[in-house]
Parts: structure tokens; sequence; C-alpha cells
């Protein structure tokens, strides 16, 4: 019965994992951007959360209704300034550039909020559980961000499949100069993609807030755990996001369970050792690893 | 024969090209190219490899940059417009090689075609009635589809967007003659609504059989133009090899 | 085909700006300068001199391996960290910590050998996020073995027998020669059949690729390198701190630091790493007192260069003047004077 317990906790912190990949994979996916600055913004959202809400007069639980429309704003406009021109050059200085992103942005939050631990208030939601058995519980928290990725990788799924806006996504992913030959504004869309991106990464974000507490240097592990979850997957696969996700997850907790010292490692271990077996994920598509 | 310089334009005129230069890098690609083409016109662009036929439609569609001349379309400037924004003018490229949306279906790749479209003949419907085979396939992913059933898909795209000028490149590449044959019998129904056609063929004779004028390309620079009648395949022969050769222009190899 | 050969013949084949003489005289009066430091300036200009030369050896190999051979790691941390854990093993043991630094070295040189097996499998961003992952791992890895001191971390041992002078100069001379040696290190393998497969693998790699030139075993070879020099810098590092904690030795910070550095200098030059340590270092030392202000800066002026100037300030001044100091690639003169320059 323990074992059930570390997995289904594994499973409740895949979902996060997921929340936090997709934006990630969409990028990727879309545009061909490796954001290493994902993590950052996520956390950039938490603070927000924290800091900037109240002063709006909004509660921090229901900060994200402000917060992920602006993050989406923000992401459609540094998308089509900063990115765009670093694409324009080529895929190494979109690395730098986001790196460069990363540091800069984990440094100012430092400078402006200091190295303390900081999480988002939900009163007294976050104590409550749903005790299963003597061994198993699920907090409630933890749960509702799992039925959130769930929520938001479906919605995902289904506008890029089945709407307009998700077709001329997916067209300009293929080959963007076939798609702007068919009239469409291949910089535009992948404005409107780094939006959703954004928009997720701040969810994300606060949900992390909400469960853990986090510093301006908490970015940088949670893009592992989420580049980890997207190759785990497979490129071009939400379900496969959230699959990788959970197996992280579940990795982790197995190796937290044999010595917390192994948590972290146990899910690098996984990742590597998909990565020299299986190099396009689980369910990686016709999509090559290379390039 | 004296094609330098710009030409006047006329009013059925869609596309006017005038003294057009285009680099890729240091190297020269298109020099002083000027040429023109009008409502229900097929202009067939002929030229060896590496005569900048494939620069030219691209550089009219905005995906390369000129460095200097102009391109006018209905008489307006778009030397400087993006791409897209020609092609919701209406201009259509039916690009090298077909490009079609690897992941989307066959009905989806028409749908992004259209997504932009001015009114007109052509729909998704109106293309299944021209490509009948097409109507049960149309959720299958076009990944799978043979040569000549992409090249179709490539050609359906670009004509569900109503343009008022199609650049095809090298439709004709790597396809059997029947399948060739097949899609060359729509481009009359194409110029029967007034659409100007600029096409790119390796295949000569097939360029020439279709096209009401034709213009040669030889290392960039225009070296023939006029109606095919007008010239003997001599005289083809030479503006496409820049010199004389005992050898059939239609025997040209393609690769 | 006379007149190719009379045109050839008048052409002038050569590298630097300057001749080989002054080239060499020079070279010569900073190494004299540089070996006699810690006997001419202040004790406070010595440490920072250390510092400077860590992290000059960090860049130098971080731009031989994303500048000319294209790979761009986010991961060197962890071969800093190795290097460091490496040489406080070795102290443990029993060895004297300067000793131990070719073999914190070589342990580096053959633990990256089989991780590029795993990462060679990968390409631009994937490559990178992976080398963090790896550089992560070796670090939980590291923390959790007792000897190394977990997460707390440990003193290095047999220093103690060194007055804190002896130690300040032996440590700022073994940071010093180190950076030397990988300098010229840099500057020979690029001068060398490896600099000119890199060079060509740059410009264009299916073609060079088709040409015979063995693309990924070069690769592997300029990977293996970097993380030796890295290892080198953790070394030192660990000599100059004297305490080796895993939150230190594999902090991501230096991998950003090495980039930012690099970019800002001038990637795919070697000048350009030591213009961009002495614009860091400057910067450091003036907003010293305004915490983690000159990285927020130094990394905003990394992305404006990536963006705007991705030649960097190196680049953008020898466009400007055509001058070489270190020149890895050939300048032909014209007899009528043109000159063209090919690194």
């Amino acid at each position: 019965m323990t074992w059930v317990n570390v997995v289904t906790q594994g499973v409740l912190i895949g979902g996060f994992y997921a929340l936090f990949a997709c934006g990630l994979s969409l990028m990727f996916g879309v545009m061909k951007v490796i954001n290493l600055a994902h993590g950052d913004m996520a956390v950039v959202a938490a603070y927000a959360a924290v800091f900037l809400a109240p002063k709006l007069h909004v509660s921090q639980l229901w900060s994200f209704l402000v917060i992920v429309p602006l993050f989406a704003l923000v992401g459609y406009l540094v998308q089509r300034t900063l990115f765009q021109r670093a694409i324009d050059r080529d895929p190494f200085t979109t690395l730098l550039v986001t790196f460069g992103l990363s540091v800069v942005i984990e440094n100012l939050l430092l400078e402006i909020y200091s190295a303390n631990g900081q999480s988002v208030s939900i009163g007294a939601l976050i104590a409550k559980s749903w005790q299963v058995n003597s061994v198993i519980y699920v907090s409630y928290v933890s749960l509702v961000v799992l039925a959130v990725a769930v929520a938001v990788l479906a919605v995902l799924q289904l506008f890029l499949s089945k709407t307009g806006s998700g077709r001329l996504i997916r067209a300009v992913s293929d080959d963007h100069e076939a798609a702007q030959l068919c009239g469409a504004n291949y910089k535009h869309v992948f404005g409107i993609a780094a939006a959703i991106a954004f928009a997720t990464v701040a969810l994300a974000g606060i949900a992390y807030g909400m469960t853990t507490e986090f510093m301006p240097t908490s970015g940088g592990i949670n893009l592992l755990y989420a580049f980890e979850a997207v190759v785990i997957g497979g490129l071009g696969s939400l379900w496969g996001t959230l699959a990788g996700g959970v197996g992280i997850g579940v990795a982790q907790e197995i190796g937290a369970h044999i010595n917390p010292a192994y948590q972290i490692l146990a899910g690098n271990l996984l990742f590597l050792a998909v990565l020299a077996v299986r190099p396009r994920g689980l369910f990686g598509k016709r999509t090559s690893l290379n390039e | 024969m004296d094609e330098t310089g710009a030409q006047p334009r006329t009013d059925s005129d869609l596309v006017t090209v005038n003294a057009l230069n285009v680099y890729h890098g240091q190297l020269c690609a298109i020099a002083d190219v000027s040429l023109r083409v009008g409502e229900g016109e097929v202009l067939a662009i002929i030229g060896a490899n590496g005569a900048g036929k494939s620069t030219l439609l691209r550089t009219i569609a905005g995906l390369h940059q000129s460095r200097s001349g102009s391109i006018y379309f209905r008489g307006e400037n778009i030397s400087r417009l993006a791409a897209h924004r020609r092609a919701r003018r209406g201009i259509s490229l039916v690009p090298e090689g077909r490009r079609l949306f690897r992941s989307l279906t066959l009905e989806e790749n028409l749908k992004v075609g259209a997504h932009r479209a001015a009114p007109g003949p052509f729909s998704v419907a109106r293309i299944y009635e021209l490509f009948p085979w097409m109507a049960e396939r149309r959720h299958h992913k076009v990944l799978q589809f043979s040569g000549g059933e992409q090249q179709a898909v490539a050609i359906g795209r670009a004509l569900v967007a109503n343009p008022r000028v199609l650049l095809l490149d090298e439709v004709s590449l790597g396809l059997a003659p029947i399948v060739v044959e097949k899609i060359y019998e729509v481009i009359p129904e194409i110029v029967a609504h007034g659409v100007g056609v600029m096409l790119v063929e390796q295949d000569v004779a097939q360029g020439l059989r279709v096209a009401t004028r034709v213009h040669c390309l030889l290392e960039g620079r225009t070296s023939l133009e006029g109606a095919p009648a007008q010239f003997s395949a001599h005289e083809i022969e030479r503006a496409y090899f820049g010199s004389d050769l005992r050898q059939a222009t239609s025997e040209t190899e393609p690769s | 085909m006379s007149e190719v050969t009379s045109s050839l013949e008048s052409l002038h084949v050569r590298r630097s700006t300057f001749s080989p003489l002054f080239t060499l005289a020079g070279a010569l009066v900073i190494t004299a300068f540089f070996t006699a430091a810690p006997w001419i300036l202040a004790a406070s200009w010595v440490s920072i001199l250390s510092n400077f030369f860590i992290l000059l050896i960090m860049a130098t190999m971080w731009n031989l391996l994303a500048g000319y051979a294209g790979m761009v790691s986010i991961g060197q941390q962890g071969f800093v960290g190795l290097g460091a854990y490496a040489t406080l093993y070795f102290a443990i043991k029993g060895m004297n910590p300067f000793a131990a630094i070719p073999f914190a070295i070589v342990t580096c040189a053959v633990l990256a050998l089989p991780i590029t097996y795993l990462l060679f499998r990968l390409r631009g961003g994937y490559f990178a996020v992976a080398t963090w992952v790896v550089a992560d791992s070796a670090m939980l890895i590291i923390l959790s073995i007792a000897l190394l001191g977990g997460g707390t971390g440990s003193y290095l041992p047999g220093l103690s027998s060194l007055s804190p002078t002896q130690l300040d100069h032996d440590t700022y001379l073994a940071t010093w020669f180190v950076a030397l040696a990988v300098v010229v290190a840099t500057y020979l393998i690029l001068r060398s059949r490896l600099g000119l497969v890199l060079s060509s693998l740059r410009d264009n790699e299916t073609a060079s690729r088709s040409a015979g030139a063995k693309v990924t075993a070069t690769r592997r070879l300029i990977y293996v390198i970097a993380a030796a020099g890295c290892g080198a810098a953790g070394s030192v590092l660990a000599i100059s701190q004297p305490f080796v904690q895993p939150g230190n030795a594999f902090n991501l910070n230096w991998a950003a630091e090495m980039l930012f550095v690099t970019m800002v200098g001038g990637l795919g030059t070697i000048e350009g790493p030591i213009l961009g340590c002495v614009i860091f270092f400057v910067l450091q030392q003036t907003l010293q007192n305004y915490g983690a202000w000159y990285l927020i800066i130094f990394g905003s002026l990394a992305v404006a260069v990536a963006l705007w100037q991705p030649r960097g300030l190196w680049g953008a001044l020898r466009q400007k003047t055509h001058l070489e100091l270190l020149p890895v690639g050939y300048r032909v003169r014209r007899s009528d004077g043109v000159e063209t320059t090919s690194s």
C-alpha cells in the first residue's frame, strides 16, 4: 500500500510538471525555440500573485484571473520583439538570448525580493486533504492542480486539432514559409503560440506557489523537470507530455521513498535512460530531436 | 533582341516586373529581368538548372527580397510587401517540392489555403470536383499520398485562395508523364476564370504546349521572350543553353 | 594558365597583423608581467586576478565548444564541479592539491568521454538542456557521497603547511599558468588541422561531412578538451577557495558567466573571451557593493550583443581596425594591397 501511495503522489506531481511543460512543448513545436527562461517566467508569475495581486485588490487565490491574461499579452509582445529577432538570426542565438534572459530575471528577482521563500496564500484550503485510507491521502490543492493540468492539456489539444486558429498554428509549425504563401502572417501566429505558452506557464507558476515555497532560483530546476517531461513524452504530443510529467513525478517519488537524496536524481536518471534507449521519447512521432 | 528596361504597363496587366535584380548573398541570381503577365495569360519561364527560374517566382511571391527593380501587382508596387500580404492580395505560389503541411490532413491543407480566400470560383468543394479522388481521402494525412497526389493537393491549396495570379514552380518534377498530363488538364479551367499563370518548367515542351508566351532565362538574364510560335526550336535551344547544341530541347533531362 | 600563376605569385599569405617577432615579444612581456604579479601587485589585486583567470579558463573552453564547434552547453559547470571535487578527493587521499590539478583534469576528460555518447544523440537546444541535466545529476551524485562532505562540503586538506601569503601566491600562479596553458593550447588547436576541420564544419557541416571530415569524432574530441579545461578551472577554484561545496562548485552561474563573457567579448575569436573577462571584472569591481546587479547588467549586455552584434565587441573592433592579435585564420594580401581575412 505504501507503493500505491508513492505512485499516487508521483502522479499528482506529474500533473503539475505537465502543466509546466506544455508551454515549453508548444513553443518548441511551433517556433523551434527552447525557452530557457520558461521556468523563470513561472516564478515571475508566482511573485506577481504574491505581490502584484494584493495591489490590484485581488486575492492571491484568484490572482490567476488577472495574471494569466497579462502573461498572454507579455508573451505575445516578447515573441514579436525579442524572440522573433533571435529566431531571425539562428537557433544558436535563441538559446543564448533565452538563457541570458533567464539569468537576468533570476537575479532581478533576487535583488527585488531577496532569496527568502514565498508562497501564494490560499487560506485554509492548503491543509485540506482527502484521506483515501490509512496510508493514502491526497491534498486538495495538488488534486486541483492535476485537474487543471489535464483540463489545460485537453483544451489545448482540442484547440489545436479542431479550430481554425489551431489548424493554422499546426500549419505554421510544419512549414512557416508555405503557410505564408497561404496568407498567414507566421510571426503573428508565433506570437499567438507564445501567448498561449506564457498563459499556461503563468498558471503553472501560480499553482507552484500554492503548493510549494518558492524563491527566485526555483525557475531553473522546474525548467529541467518540464524539459525532461517533454523529451520523455516525445515532441509534438501533448498527451505524451502528460505521460512524461507523470513519469518524472513517479520516478522522483520512488527515488525519494528509497532515499530522500535520490528524489531528483531518479527523475534525471529516467530522463537519461529514455534518451539512451528511445531518443524520440515514448510518444514521439515523426519529429526528430535533431535540430 | 532588346528586352532590358521597363516595359509599359497595360491595363490588363496583373504582374509587372521591372529590371529586377536578386542576389543570394554575393551571388547574382536574377539580373535585370523584366516581364509582365496579364489576365488569362500563361507565361512559361524556361531555362536550364540554376538559371534563376525558381528564384524569380519566389521573389514575386515575396519569399526573397530583390536588391533593385520593382514588382507591381495590379498597379500597386508590392516590392517591399511581406509574402503573406502578397498572398492575401491574390498571388499564390505552388512552391517547388510541394511543401504541404505534413501533419495535416488533405482537407486541413485545403482549409489553410482557403483561410484568407478572396471570393471566387474555387472552393474546397470545387477542388474535390476537379480531383474526384480527393473527396473520399479528405481526412487522410497528406504524407501518405503519392507525388502526383501531393502535387494536386498543393495546386488545390493555392487555388482555393482564388488567386488572380498563380505561380507554379516545377509542378511536373519527378512525376510520371500520365500524372503530369492530369495536372496540366486543370490549367485551361483556371485560365478561363481570368487568372494569370506563370509556370516554371524544366520540361520545355510541356511548358510551351500550354503557354501563351514564353520567357527564357539564361544565368539569371532574359535570353528570349515572346509567343512560342514566334521561335524555332533552334532559337529556343540557343536561348536555353546559351550556345548551339545539336540536341532536341525536349530531351533535356529533369533533375 | 600563366596568368593564374602570376596572379597567385602576387598574393602574400600571412596570419598576423604584426610581424611574428613583435607578437612573440609582446607575449613574452605579458607572460613575465603576470608571472611576477604577486611580487608587484597588492594582495587584493592578486586575488582578483586569480578569479579573472579562473573565469578566463572557463570562457576560453566555452568559446572552443560553442564558438568553434557549435555546441551550446549550459552544463559546463558540471565539469567545474567535478574538477573541484576530484581535487578534493585526491587531496583527501593525501595528495598535494597542486599536484592533484593534472589528475583532476584527466578525471574530467575520462568522465566526459562516455557522456558524449549520450549527449551527441541530441542537437541544438536539446543538447544544451541535456548538458544541464548531466551537470545536475553529477552534483546530486556528489551530494550523496559522505567522504566528500555531502551537501555541506569540505575544506581542502593539504594546504595548511603553507603560510597565507605563500598560499595566495601559489594559488595565483596556479590559476595564471593554467589559464596561460589553456589559452595557448586553444590557440594551437585552432591553428592545427583540427582547427581547419572546425572552421569547415562551422561553414557547412554537410559539405565538410561529405569531404571526409570526421565530424562526430572532432566534436567528441572538442567536448572532452572543453570538459578537461573546465575541470582545470574547477581544480584551481577549489584551491583558491579552499573550501569545496556543491552549491558553489556546480553553480549554474559559472555557465552564465562563461557564456556572457564569451558573447560580449566575441564568440569564435581567441581574444573575445579575454576582452569579455576584462569588461566583466571591471563591471563586477565597480558594482561590487550592489549585489547581483553586475550580473543583471552584464547579462542584458550579453543578450543585446547576441542580437545586434553577434561577433561580439572584439568582432566589431576587428572589423573596424583589421587588428589581429592571436590570429588563427589567414590573411591574403594581393599585390594591390586588397586584403581578405578568413578565420
